[in-house]
């Protein structure tokens, strides 16, 4: 099978988006955290991918297309970051402290439970910078002497988990505030807990647009601090 | 010609944020360019109405771009699987860590501010 594919550009695309299409259907039956789109539609797409024996790069041949469009996308965060700006201004104080904190305490619960697990040094600095996006995730890894592959899975792990739970986390922890919610997604799992953010309202958009940026900084400054420690 | 223009603009940025990328920085072209329209929109240089069409649908379709990113898991498995304890306990642990402790503190300096004017 693997050899008619590796001819199309179109088959990744469309498998992509076929398989993000189901899981949408699936969700709107069955609206639990666990059906999370982007979950279910990768566990289609991989399925079918090992079921018809096509290697991931004939896959990616098409799909990457779609990775392309990345890039502008979250450029375009910029626009409800801009409509927002108001607030921004009159919470600043809040938003760089709770944005920190929340680093802080991501990190040094992550060194923790590595000590605890006796986890390698390695793993340890491969997990370190899990809640940014990936890109500066894998400067930040391999900087410090991470192994990126993991850091790269690790990230996206943590932006679908993250998106899954917040719903659930926000009830049980009473997080009601708008800009509360979008800047503890967006600070937990960058931009795939964006996406999430934007369909709870445009502030949560916006603060979780924000604090991709601002998580991003803190994150290369503090991970090598920490690392530095081993 | 409307959509030409604000989808003109967005991947200009976005080329500046890729030439900016190849700096020696961990920061990637799409934060480059993120902060980039953001100044633009400030001062003016960009007016909303010049981008706003091209850029909302770009933000609509956000979820379904990450698909491939996360089908490639099935690469990273392998070496991932070795350690699949520690990574599963600080994935589950660590990402609520970060949600609570942000949302919360949040929560606590805005409802401050609020109740004392």
């Amino acid at each position: 099978m693997d050899k008619i594919f590796q001819e199309t550009l179109y088959f990744g695309i469309v498998l992509s988006l076929f398989s993000y299409w189901i899981a949408v259907q699936i969700r709107k039956k069955f609206p639990y955290p666990l059906f999370n789109p982007l979950l279910i539609s990768a566990l289609l797409s991989i399925g079918v991918l090992i079921i018809f024996d096509i290697d991931f790069n004939t896959y990616n041949k098409g799909a990457q297309m779609i990775t392309f469009l990345l890039t502008p996308s979250t450029v375009c965060l910029a626009v409800p970051l801009y409509k927002q700006s108001q607030i921004l201004i009159k919470h600043l104080d809040a938003i760089l402290l709770s944005l920190l904190s929340g680093c802080l305490a991501g990190m040094i619960s992550i060194v923790l439970l590595c000590l605890c697990l006796n986890a390698s040094d390695t793993l340890l600095f491969s997990l370190l910078p899990k809640s940014i996006t990936t890109a500066i995730a894998i400067g930040v890894s391999e900087l410090i002497g991470g192994n990126s592959t993991i850091t790269v899975g690790i990230v996206i792990l943590t932006g679908i988990f993250g998106a899954m739970i917040a719903k659930s986390v926000f009830r049980f922890f009473h997080i009601t505030h708008p800009i509360a919610k979008g800047l503890a997604l967006g600070n937990s799992s960058h931009a795939i807990g964006t996406a999430k953010a934007i369909e709870f309202g445009e502030i949560e958009g916006a603060m979780s647009s924000l604090s991709i940026v601002i998580a991003g900084i803190f994150t290369v400054i503090l991970a090598p601090l920490l690392a530095s420690l081993f | 010609m409307k959509y030409i223009h604000q989808f003109l603009i967005i991947m200009f940025i976005s080329l500046i944020g890729e030439l900016l990328s190849l700096l020696p920085l961990p920061v990637p072209a799409s934060v480059y360019g993120l902060l980039i329209l953001l100044v633009c929109l400030f001062t003016g240089l960009i007016k909303l109405k010049d981008i706003e069409d091209v850029a909302d649908w770009l933000i609509l379709i956000m979820p379904v771009l990450f698909v491939p990113a996360a089908v490639s898991l099935m690469n990273v498995g392998d070496e991932m699987l070795g350690d699949l304890l520690v990574i599963g306990v600080v994935l589950i642990v660590s990402t609520i860590v970060v949600m609570v402790v942000t949302g919360k503190v949040a929560q606590y300096m805005i409802e401050r501010k609020e109740n004392h004017g």
